[in-house]
């Protein structure tokens, strides 16, 4: 594989996406630009409906942009792949296997050419472990709370070993309390995994405390990066002691000034 | 583990033998037995009592989960009574009930192909049912997947589905005499066309709902064709398809009673055709009553193994 050219491990040049519609067409990204260094932590932040979904599901090759070109690890992104796994919004587990078997399957795919079942097995169990769900593996998804599936989905995703890993709202379904939770341990599953990942968010507190970089989008349509915020807090970062650090209470009010004073969203 | 909580119970029984001689008195060692007697005594009441309360309870459920039909049921019949009282031919439910006794005592006898018994008759009609409702299945439910799966395809069936689906069953019974130049594949024809619709119609729908999300674990995950199938689609289809597959069987015993009428031989339909030409009319209320019995066994059968495989 060739070199990849340092900061830019994932990258997008200036692409547009224009949405074909019954009631015609809908301009929804408009030149994005945007370099992601390998090992990054990257929060899109905006308005509902600016489009920062588009963004990840162009990265996912999910969507195919109408033009412009997407890179990962050196290589265009011609469409979805176990390579960019992707955690959903809601979960998208499937209800009718277990949480084992919906971590097997994506396993099963990635590594069944090379390893035998019982690798496999010890794959999947362990991605169920780092999540805390070790004991939940024979449950299937409706006997668990929601919380718990969206671990079993982020094992899912893990579980693939991705270049990297796309987070669409993973937490938007849920409540404060088991949000911060899984927040938490998502920081120190990617300062384990040192995974590359980009989180779709529209919440400040979670854009802060988990990026290294935020992507402030402006409102659609025609949506573009607005500005790209870096935070400089050291890791490990602690949810505590952040809530009384200057830089941190800072780098929030920098972002909701941007979305709040310069890209208000009119109400509808 | 169970050693351990076996070792714990005993532990707590020998504490318990321990203290129990020191707390009371020694002067007066009978009235502590007594009271000890009289509290076991209530314990054991009180299990009684609770017991019989769950009994009382469960009773009380069966009673009003039978009460309500049972009272239709009467209600159907003192009806049926009261308009056979007024009607000349239409025999009332005395006479239907002793004759369906006769007609039970030996549903299996065979005096040749136009006097055999109701066992018979039942058996060659589900045999049909069966066979054109089987044939239907196999060829209608994966049409339905090819449907819901590709745009063209469903696009490309629109037409003749919207067009043949209304079609009376009966309809194709000519279609069925001219091709097969034979009575019974016809009405086995009139039960397949009849019954496939709705296997179709019902797969093609349960496919083409499968939640986008899904869709894109499979893209993301680039699953083959052959996975999507058996991991995907099938496990949600199997719900949609079961409806399908009620809806079909009730068609198609609905359907074999007319079928059987028109093209004869041994058969339910045909036996009430033959009764009729007899003026048997309590045979002809007999074979409501089994016609209808024999549906509801079918339908609840198949809302059984519809349970069965629901993963919800």
């Amino acid at each position: 594989m060739e070199k990849i050219i340092q900061g830019k491990y994932v990258q997008l040049e200036n692409v547009n996406m224009t949405f074909v519609t019954r009631k015609g067409t809908f301009e929804a990204l408009r030149g994005i630009d945007l370099n992601i260094r390998e090992g990054e932590f990257i929060s899109v932040i905006g308005h509902s409906g600016c489009g920062k979904s588009t963004v990840l599901n162009l990265i996912a090759g999910l969507l195919q942009p109408t033009s412009g070109l997407l890179f990962c690890a050196g290589r265009e992104i011609a469409g979805p792949g176990p390579d960019r796994a992707v955690v959903f919004q809601n979960h998208s587990l499937l209800p009718w296997l277990t949480c084992h078997e919906n971590v097997y399957l994506a396993v099963e795919r990635v590594f069944g050419k090379n390893e035998n079942k019982t690798q496999l097995r010890a794959r999947t169990k362990a991605a169920l472990e780092l999540v805390g769900l070790g004991h939940a593996a024979d449950k299937r998804p409706n006997e668990i709370s929601g919380g718990m599936k969206q671990r079993v989905g982020i094992a899912r995703a893990l579980a693939m070993e991705p270049k990297v890993l796309l987070l669409d709202e993973p937490f938007g379904a849920l409540d404060a309390l088991t949000r911060a939770h899984l927040q938490d341990e998502l920081m120190s599953i990617m300062a384990k995994s040192g995974c590359t990942a980009v989180m779709v968010t529209h919440d400040v507190d979670e854009a802060v405390l988990l990026s290294d970089r935020i992507v402030m989008m402006t409102n659609g349509p025609a949506a573009t990066i607005g500005e790209i915020l870096p935070v400089a807090l050291p890791r490990p970062r602690k949810r505590l002691e952040l809530a009384e650090n200057a830089e941190y209470n800072h780098l929030r009010s920098e972002v909701l000034k941007f979305l709040y004073e310069r890209h208000a969203k009119k109400a509808a | 583990m169970s050693v351990i909580t076996l070792q714990r119970k005993n532990l707590e029984t020998d504490m318990s033998h321990e203290t129990s001689p020191a707390q009371p008195a020694k002067a007066a060692p009978a009235p502590v037995t007594m009271a000890a007697d009289s509290a076991a005594i209530a314990i054991h009441d009180k299990a009684i009592n609770e017991r019989a309360a769950k009994n009382r309870q469960l009773i009380s459920a069966f009673f009003q989960w039978l009460l309500p039909p049972l009272f239709g049921l009467m209600l159907f019949t003192a009806i049926w009574a009261l308009i056979s009282y007024q009607s000349e031919g239409l025999p009332g439910p005395i006479p239907t009930w002793h004759a369906a006794v006769t007609l039970f005592s030996d549903p299996f006898y065979n005096n040749g192909p136009n006097d055999m018994g109701i066992g018979w008759n039942i058996l060659n009609s589900l045999e049909r049912v069966g066979l054109g409702f089987g044939m239907a299945a196999i060829l209608g439910i994966p049409l339905g997947f090819i449907i819901g799966r590709f745009a063209f395809a469903s696009r490309m069936a629109a037409p003749i589905i919207g067009m043949l689906r209304p079609v009376s069953p009966l309809a194709w019974l000519p279609i069925g005499l001219l091709v097969f130049k034979a009575a019974d594949p016809a009405a086995i024809w009139v039960i397949f066309i009849s019954a496939i619709w709705p296997m179709i119609i019902n797969t093609a729908v349960g496919v083409s709902k499968v939640p986008e999300d899904y869709m894109n674990v499979a893209r993301v995950l680039k699953l083959s064709e052959w996975k999507i199938a058996t991991r995907i689609l099938f496990p949600f289809v199997l719900p949609y398809m079961m409806t399908g597959v009620r809806l079909s069987i009730g068609v198609a015993w609905l359907v074999i009673v007319a079928a059987e009428m028109l093209t004869g031989g041994v058969g339910i339909g045909f036996w009430v055709w033959d009764e009729w030409n007899n003026l048997n009319v309590e045979h002809i209320i007999i074979a409501i009553f089994v016609v209808g019995i024999v549906g509801l066994l079918l339908e609840q059968m198949l809302i059984m193994i519809a349970r069965r495989f629901s993963y919800e």
